[in-house]
């Protein structure tokens, strides 16, 4: 892999964690929508959706990034999934205008009550929905049944999502993202009260994640070998997997005497180590084992330009989107 | 049944149709709110502060939608054409890469707008607005440059196995289409929401002529309106030049012109039968289409019987197109010419019923002219994908039992499109000031249940 591949690659891969930590939490925020309970039901409610209101666009920005450098720097893996993939990628499409349109009609719009219920469940089931199918997607591809020669898709149109190896990743993303979204909720929430709600479910999706990532791991040896191969066969893939249930732990810990405003940072670092260990488990690939990322490139000497102008829109964007979260996220802004 | 091909030709086609009305919306809409907040800092006339934020709000729901459907056709760029995107993706890739770039930092700029009114100061909320109105042009701008690209593609060879080698990625963004489409585009997007707008508010002030409100909102408009308007005639102009010269045979399906001729006539109306031969019902200008196309009355046009038959462009639906667009813009042309008049005069034409009748029957024209436009753009560049370079044909998916997702989509934009205009509409008809339902109180105001 030469420098600019590895470049454009490390760009992709950036831009997935930080869908993960941004996107990823407001799509969680959908199973804590559906399953708000108890006597501040309610304020559970409007704490995800303050929470979620002003950013949900930016954050949603990250997939698209993903996609346009996908397409621009490795445009024939683009092809072959959109192909090999087009039910689950379909099915997720539906899911993101579902949600997207669903929270805004329950945001903005001047609803009876009965309308605005009626968007809030739809918010909830698709935004469930959505991560469920990505998580599909992305364990799909390291299953080794998708098959590409010569840029055309052999395998035909059911291959690698239909097995229970990615509905569980789709699962085990679900159970990322939510409990990603009750961390932040947790140490966002001004209510001591509230905070503790979400601490507890927390907690509770934390313990979930885990036990799907056990199982996502059984079912990986017997659906997809060659990610299983490089996820338990050398140094480094442990030690990532280490650190992963480490962080799983201090995040545990953290939430369970209280400190919420810390265990987001812990948190958001084990979910970007689960997306990394995929990632390198993919083993320099897009698609195993047919489409490598060398082969997925599709005009090398483009890739420098698109490398630097991805770089120089970093430039601008990072400090622009540090700031929208300074301003809706920290305490002293809010409490203003 | 309809056929695989032809399924993912109308969801594209439906996709594009319902993004562009909320793209040119996200276009323009910042751009007036941005001026009536400005207007308020300026005369610190409260009524223009309660138009920002009912502005503002229109516009949030608008963007949303905008964004979620502009992010289905990220997807459906590789769901239906994968081929194309395989062959195309580094091509198009440069000025899509912008593209997301303007959009983030939109979607940056309009999150601190319409939350933060009172989380920031004054200065960088309006700073904020503006570049909320920048990027969102320039978003818009960025999506035709690619557009430009597969109408006159640069900056390229093909080798012996279809690969793409040469590449010089920004002549295939900066291709000859580009300015011309860019401009007619941009003014396009504040023409069709203007009109829209000013619907709307002269229709609120038929109902009562003395609301300050709506006499504010009438008066921010139709400025811009008069200053666009003529921009738009005269890019207009030059993208039928440019047709004229890059893509002869869209031109020609746009006039229905069958015979190659020198003092060529322009066609109004008509419906052309045949691929073109004959024409019924309409009326020829003499030696206009040669003066349009080529500033002369003797120049030479070409003719749909010169371009071979199998990448002859269809004619019936590019040239009724042309005629909707060209129709709405006159008449468009026409309202704001009687808006210069009246203002001229020193007539209150907020009260000059004839007036807001008018303006509220054009306030769908603009977004009906922007239809048309693309149809012709899009269909009239038929078969090619990449014009001269790909068929459609060959760059659509080999997944089959595409007509389910095209049905799917219908209903899903069918759905979407009319809770949106139901918000709009209540919106519109609300009496409660929008400072106290601006979308953050609205999200703390009644909770899911």
């Amino acid at each position: 892999m030469s420098f600019w591949v590895a470049a454009c690659w490390f760009a992709l891969g950036l831009g997935v964690v930080l869908y993960a930590l941004t996107g990823g939490p407001d799509l969680g925020a959908g199973v804590w929508n559906l399953l708000a309970r108890g006597p501040r039901q309610a304020e559970q409610r409007r704490a995800l959706h303050e929470a979620i209101a002003p950013i949900w666009e930016a954050n949603h920005v990250w997939l698209i990034f993903v996609i346009v450098l996908m397409f621009s720097a490795f445009s024939r893996a683009f092809a072959a999934i959109s192909i090999a993939l087009h039910i689950p990628i379909a099915l997720a499409v539906f899911g993101i205008v579902m949600r997207g349109a669903a929270f805004a009609f329950h945001a903005y719009g001047i609803h009876s009550a009965r309308t605005r219920r009626r968007w809030s469940w739809v918010f909830s089931l698709s935004s469930i929905l959505t991560p469920i199918l990505l998580g599909n997607v992305a364990g799909a591809l390291g299953t080794g049944q998708i098959r590409v020669e010569d840029g055309l898709v052999t395998s035909g149109f059911f291959a690698g999502w239909t097995t229970p190896f990615a509905w569980l990743v789709g699962c085990f993303t679900l159970a990322l993202f939510a409990t990603l979204a009750a961390v932040y909720l947790a140490a966002e929430a001004e209510d001591p009260a509230l905070a503790d709600d979400f601490r507890a479910r927390a907690l509770g999706a934390e313990v979930v994640a885990g036990i799907l990532a056990g199982l996502v791991l059984w079912r990986a040896a017997l659906e997809a070998p060659d990610l299983y191969a490089v996820l338990m066969g050398s140094g480094w893939s442990w030690a990532v997997q280490a650190i992963t249930a480490d962080l799983a732990l201090v995040t545990i810990l953290l939430l369970w005497v209280r400190q919420p405003r810390i265990a987001r940072y812990t948190c958001a670092a084990q979910t970007a180590a689960v997306v990394i260990a995929w990632g390198v488990a993919m083993d320099g690939h897009f698609i195993l084992p047919d489409v490598s990322v060398d082969s997925a490139v599709s005009y090398l000497p483009a890739l420098p330009a698109f490398a630097l102008v991805y770089a120089g829109g970093a430039a601008v964007l990072f400090p622009a989107f540090w700031y929208l979260l300074r301003v809706f996220k920290s305490r002293a802004h809010r409490q203003e | 049944m309809i056929d695989d091909l032809l399924a993912a030709r109308l969801q594209m086609a439906i996709s594009l149709g319902f993004h562009i009305l909320f793209a040119v919306a996200g276009m323009a809409m910042p751009c007036l709110t941005v001026l009536a907040e400005w207007r308020y800092y300026k005369s610190r006339d409260r009524i223009y502060r309660e138009l920002a934020h009912r502005w503002a709000k229109g516009t949030a729901i608008l963007f949303a939608v905008g964004a979620i459907s502009g992010t289905v056709l990220s997807f459906e760029l590789g769901l239906l054409w994968p081929r194309f995107m395989a062959q195309a993706g580094p091509l198009i890739g440069m000025p899509f890469s912008f593209e997301g770039l303007a959009f983030f930092l939109e979607a940056i700029a309009l999150g601190i707008y319409l939350y933060g009114w009172d989380r920031v100061s004054a200065r960088i909320h309006l700073w904020s607005g503006v570049v909320v109105a920048l990027s969102g042009a320039a978003s818009g701008v960025l999506v035709i440059a690619v557009n430009s690209f597969m109408n006159t593609p640069r900056g390229f060879m093909l080798d012996d196995n279809g690969d793409v080698v040469a590449v010089d990625l920004w002549q295939a963004f900066f291709t000859p289409a580009f300015p011309v489409q860019a401009t007619h585009m941009l003014t396009a997007a504040y023409a069709s929401v203007g009109f829209a707008v000013l619907g709307i508010h002269a229709a609120r002030l038929l109902k009562d002529p003395h609301d300050a409100f709506h006499r504010a909102a009438l008066r921010l408009v139709l400025p811009l309106l008069m200053l666009v308007l003529p921009l738009q005639l005269l890019s207009g102009d030059r993208a039928a030049k440019h047709l004229a010269v890059y893509q002869p045979a869209k031109l020609a399906a746009a006039e229905a012109l069958w015979a190659t001729s020198a003092g060529a006539p322009l066609l109004i109306g008509g419906i052309p039968l045949d691929g073109g031969q004959r024409v019924v019902l309409g009326v020829h200008v003499p030696r206009a289409l040669s003066l349009l196309a080529h500033g002369s009355f003797d120049a030479r046009v070409i003719g749909l019987e010169d371009i071979a038959p199998d990448v002859r462009p269809p004619v019936l639906i590019p040239h009724l197109a042309f005629q909707l667009m060209v129709g709405c813009g006159t008449l468009m042309l026409g309202v704001a010419a009687w808006a210069g008049y009246l203002l001229w005069r020193k007539r209150a034409l907020e009260t000059d019923r004839n007036f807001l009748r008018a303006a509220v029957l054009a306030s769908p024209l603009g977004l009906i002219a922007v239809e048309a436009g693309w149809t012709l753009t899009e269909v009239g560049r038929q078969p090619w994908i990449i014009q001269g370079v790909m068929r459609v044909r060959d760059a659509v998916t080999p997944m089959p039992g595409l007509q389910y997702s095209l049905f799917a989509s219908i209903g899903l934009y069918l759905l979407l499109g009319s809770v949106v205009a139901v918000l709009l509409f209540r919106q519109v008809v609300s009496k409660e000031p929008a400072t106290r339902s601006s979308p953050t109180n609205a999200a703390q105001g009644a909770p899911a249940e």
